[in-house]
């Protein structure tokens, strides 16, 4: 038996998001089509050309962890991790496996960098300057920032600090990556945590992403780029993925976490299993800094190693007549040209049968959770399976007539539902895809 | 049955030059990189010597083809290293890519061609900020956000988030060589180049690409790097000590690291596929593991997680402790971390531990975090396909009884050789190469 042949599952779920910090109500809000999205509350961003955001509100992370102390001041992408993680480790009944080998434990998340401390930076950089007014003095700047910067948050906002505090909560020996490949990074993670697991690594992985850009620098690095939504008079209906009068993806923040297993150690153990991870790909676009391939050559890529490893067709019917995959979670973001080559995308993979693929976006209502959307849109896939009902794209009123396939527009849909598909795509050119299977 | 996996291409880069063959050489003499920095002045900081890649070296506009010049514009240093490091992984296995000029070798077809970079947490150009900052004054003198939102933002070019993601090393280097097989960027800081070439493995092994450029790269030679690297209590104080004197890994007398600009890329290939193409293996990746060390800060290290790394990696070569003919361990000069490397090595290798020439790479280059071990891969694969170990600078006591000290460049028996890494957060990395067969 080759290695490949192990089969992974997901045993645990857990979130902290925009809408809430548990499963179950989150998940109702997202299929009664909700949204959380107000004015930014974390700086004064009135002036900006966007003011508004999906935000973590009301969430206190020491109520997840065993022991704050032991975390000393974690970052704001820890927080949300930590919270995340313990959702779904106790899901995952994990707790109670007393034969449970930590060595043979593994992490692997999408993680983004911490917050970038605006006040302190720019009070640090400013005095430092010499007499002309505006060179900095690197010698200024260094006595300057041992004044105004927090060194400790300085060191939190490394990328593998929350893989590393996760670590410590749970007592992880074994193997431990973070990767971070923009709004890809936390799919990526769940598709190499499953290489992993197949190829015999470890037997457990926890695996998933946390970020937030909600701060100075971040929103400015997007709104340079004019890749966010800049309706500041409607925030709620500002993410409009596939609608003809989309303006840019609404910027998010949370963290979604599962944890994953090779079958044999979930069933030996008697867990619950959630769902089963069949195929994952993972492509390069290789093409420009800034944009897609304009025939969507590497997400279509991506989606077809995904279904090639999951031993799927994607132009032959099932026995039944349904489509080989019932439903696409989208990367959706709201841009231009995400959606318009997504939609070119599915097309080219799935042909005349690409019309018959509900494939929403989450976004919609979430917002873009950056290096976390991979994992939280994933985890929605699986709730779906479990509850046969698919979550709607919301503020779809204006269709684009380019964009023809069925995005499930603003009210939820009952469906027969076993196979999934879950696409993120990410600045700089990485595309990945999950298979996720009904158990 | 898994693929075998070869090193087809080594790409350092560092302060002692780009390519295998300067860094070599430079090793070889026993010359170090290592000197006081100019690119900025750490004056405020304890540290004053770093390895600095001076510009008469290496610019990287001479790295890219013509039609890509354009976005030199957009590159941060780290992708600039990135990106001189892939072309020269890329001309020393032997092939051609739309990103070079060599019409005489091989070109692996785009889709099966992977690319797995380890890269930092970029720090964005203090300059650049202040000169927007100062466009966006209040009365208090400091930024007024209100400013800001309106004018003071328009002073960064649109592309400026662009420079700083760490994915943009491996986005430009996938674009430069047309890599579009599987792509990632691991951001593990000192273990990132080696959970990369791990990753790169398993990319390989499921079949998914033939070869992947595979490595790190970072340049922390920056005023907020350097704040941060000192509020975590790596760097050596380099006060009133002589340059060679600043880094002194497994010695009495170390105090911390001092940092280098560098790192580079490997092409790493399924060995079928470099033997089909006539490529030359210059070393075999035999064994890989990686532990995690969760009882601290992530600051330290743990002797214990990094023998299991050392254990799970022979395990997986299907060797013995024995085999291993010479350690490059991660030796960074920082004292808890080369105290639980030294303990891990004695734990492993019992009382040969003292007999194993052990090779250390940061006294040259600095530690180039990220991507540092990629030139401590590139150096143990050069010794093995030469049979020889380059020289030995350490200026310290030795702290214990393993073979750290001072030596002269010196031709040995080599079939399998240990790299180690010990990243700050804690993950632990072990790799084995072995004479290409």
């Amino acid at each position: 038996m080759s290695d490949s042949a192990r089969r992974i599952v997901v045993t645990g779920i857990g979130w902290v998001t925009p809408m809430g910090h548990d499963i179950e109500s989150v998940w109702q809000r997202l299929l009664n089509g909700e949204t959380n999205i107000t004015p930014i509350e974390r700086f004064d961003a009135r002036t900006f050309p966007t003011t508004f955001a999906s935000q973590v509100r009301d969430y206190d992370w020491t109520e997840f962890v065993e022991d704050p102390a032991v975390h000393g001041q974690p970052g704001m992408h820890t927080q949300f991790a930590l919270g995340a993680a313990r959702q779904a480790w106790t899901m995952s009944g994990l707790d109670d496996a007393t034969e449970l080998n930590r060595h043979r434990v593994g992490i692997y998340l999408g993680a983004g960098e911490g917050v970038l401390d605006f006040q302190s930076y720019q009070k640090t950089s400013l005095a430092s300057r010499e007499d002309d007014g505006h060179t900095v003095n690197t010698v200024n700047w260094g006595k300057a920032a041992e004044q105004f910067l927090d060194g400790i948050g300085e060191v939190e906002q490394e990328p593998n600090m929350p893989a590393s505090h996760i670590s410590r909560e749970f007592g992880i020996r074994g193997p431990v990556y973070n990767c971070l490949t923009a709004c890809a990074a936390s799919t990526q993670a769940i598709g190499e945590a499953s290489s992993m697991l197949r190829r015999g690594d470890a037997d457990v992985m926890i695996s998933g992403g946390t970020h937030t850009m909600l701060h100075v620098l971040g929103v400015t690095g997007f709104n340079r780029l004019t890749a966010m939504s800049t309706r500041n008079d409607d925030p709620s209906s500002a993410s409009r993925p596939f609608s003809r009068n989309r303006d840019g993806f609404v910027m998010g923040e949370g963290s979604g976490i599962i944890i994953m297993e090779t079958l044999e150690h979930a069933q030996a153990r008697g867990a619950t299993i959630l769902g089963e991870i069949t195929g994952y790909g993972s492509t390069a676009d290789a093409y420009r800094i800034t944009d897609i391939h304009p025939e969507g050559r590497g997400p279509a890529a991506a989606m077809l190693e995904a279904m090639a490893d999951a031993g799927i067709d994607p132009s032959c019917p099932g026995a039944d007549g349904k489509p080989p995959v019932q439903y696409i979670s989208a990367h959706g973001t709201s841009t231009s040209e995400n959606d318009h080559i997504e939609t070119l995308s599915s097309k080219k993979v799935f042909g005349d049968m690409a019309y018959k693929i509900p494939m929403t976006s989450i976004k919609s209502m979430m917002g873009h959770l950056i290096c976390a959307a991979g994992a939280v849109e994933f985890i929605t896939c699986l709730l779906m399976l479990r509850d046969q009902v698919i979550p709607p794209t919301i503020n779809l009123h204006e269709p684009d007539p380019d964009l023809d396939l069925d995005y499930v527009p603003n009210v939820k849909r009952e469906a027969e539902l076993d196979t999934c598909l879950s696409n993120s795509f990410g600045f700089g050119g990485q595309n990945n895809t999950l298979v996720v299977t009904r158990f | 049955m898994a693929r075998r996996v070869v090193i087809s291409g080594t790409g350092p880069i560092s302060a002692l030059g780009v390519g295998i063959n300067d860094t070599w050489d430079a090793m070889r003499a026993g010359q170090s990189g290592l000197r006081p920095l100019t690119c900025f002045d750490p004056g405020a900081f304890p540290c004053h010597v770093g390895g600095q890649l001076d510009a008469d070296i290496f610019k990287v506009r001479n790295h890219v083809p013509k039609s890509y010049r354009k976005a030199v514009k957009v590159m941060c240093r780290d992708v600039e290293l990135a990106v001189g490091g892939a072309v020269a992984a890329v001309l020393d296995a032997g092939l051609n890519t739309a990103g070079v000029d060599n019409e005489d070798g091989f070109m692996i077809p785009p889709d099966r061609m992977g690319c797995q970079i380890g890269s930092g947490l970029i720090a964005a150009d203090v300059q650049e900020l202040t000169n927007a900052f100062i466009t966006s004054l209040g009365d208090d003198d400091e930024v007024d956000l209100a400013k800001w939102g309106v004018t003071g933002m328009e002073n960064l070019t649109p592309l400026w988030l662009l420079k700083y993601l760490p994915n943009m090393l491996a986005c430009h280097v996938t674009i430069v060589h047309d890599c579009q097989g599987p792509s990632n960027t691991i951001t593990c800081c000192e273990s990132s180049s080696a959970l990369s070439v791990g990753e790169s493995i398993r990319v390989i092994e499921r079949g998914t690409a033939d070869a992947c450029l595979s490595g790190g790269a970072e340049s922390k030679l920056n005023p907020l790097s350097y704040y941060r690297q000192t509020c975590a209590g790596r760097l050596a104080d380099s006060s009133g000590l002589e340059v060679h004197d600043v880094v002194r890994p497994f010695c009495t007398e170390a105090g911390g690291t001092a940092l280098g600009e560098g790192g580079g890329l490997l092409l790493i290939e399924a060995k079928e596929s470099c033997e089909a193409r006539g490529g030359q293996a210059r070393s075999e990746l035999l064994g890989y593991a990686a532990t995690q060390s969760c009882d601290h800060d992530g600051l330290s290290a743990n002797s214990e997680d990094i023998a299991a790394a050392i254990d799970n990696a022979l395990h997986s070569a299907s060797i013995d402790a024995n085999a291993i003919d010479a350690i490059v361990p991660f030796g960074c000069g920082i004292p808890v971390i080369d105290a639980a490397e030294a303990e891990a090595i004695h734990t492993t290798f019992g009382d040969r531990a003292p007999s194993i020439p052990m090779v250390l790479t940061v006294p040259y280059t600095g530690n180039c975090n990220a991507g540092n071990g990629t030139i401590q891969l590139s150096v143990a694969s050069r010794c093995l396909e030469t049979q020889s170990l380059p020289a030995r600078i350490n200026t310290g006591t030795n702290a214990g009884t393993l073979q750290t000290g001072p030596a002269e460049a010196t031709d040995a028996e080599l079939n399998t050789i240990l790299v180690l890494s010990t990243g700050q957060g804690g993950q632990n990395t072990a790799i084995i190469l072995g004479k290409a067969t």
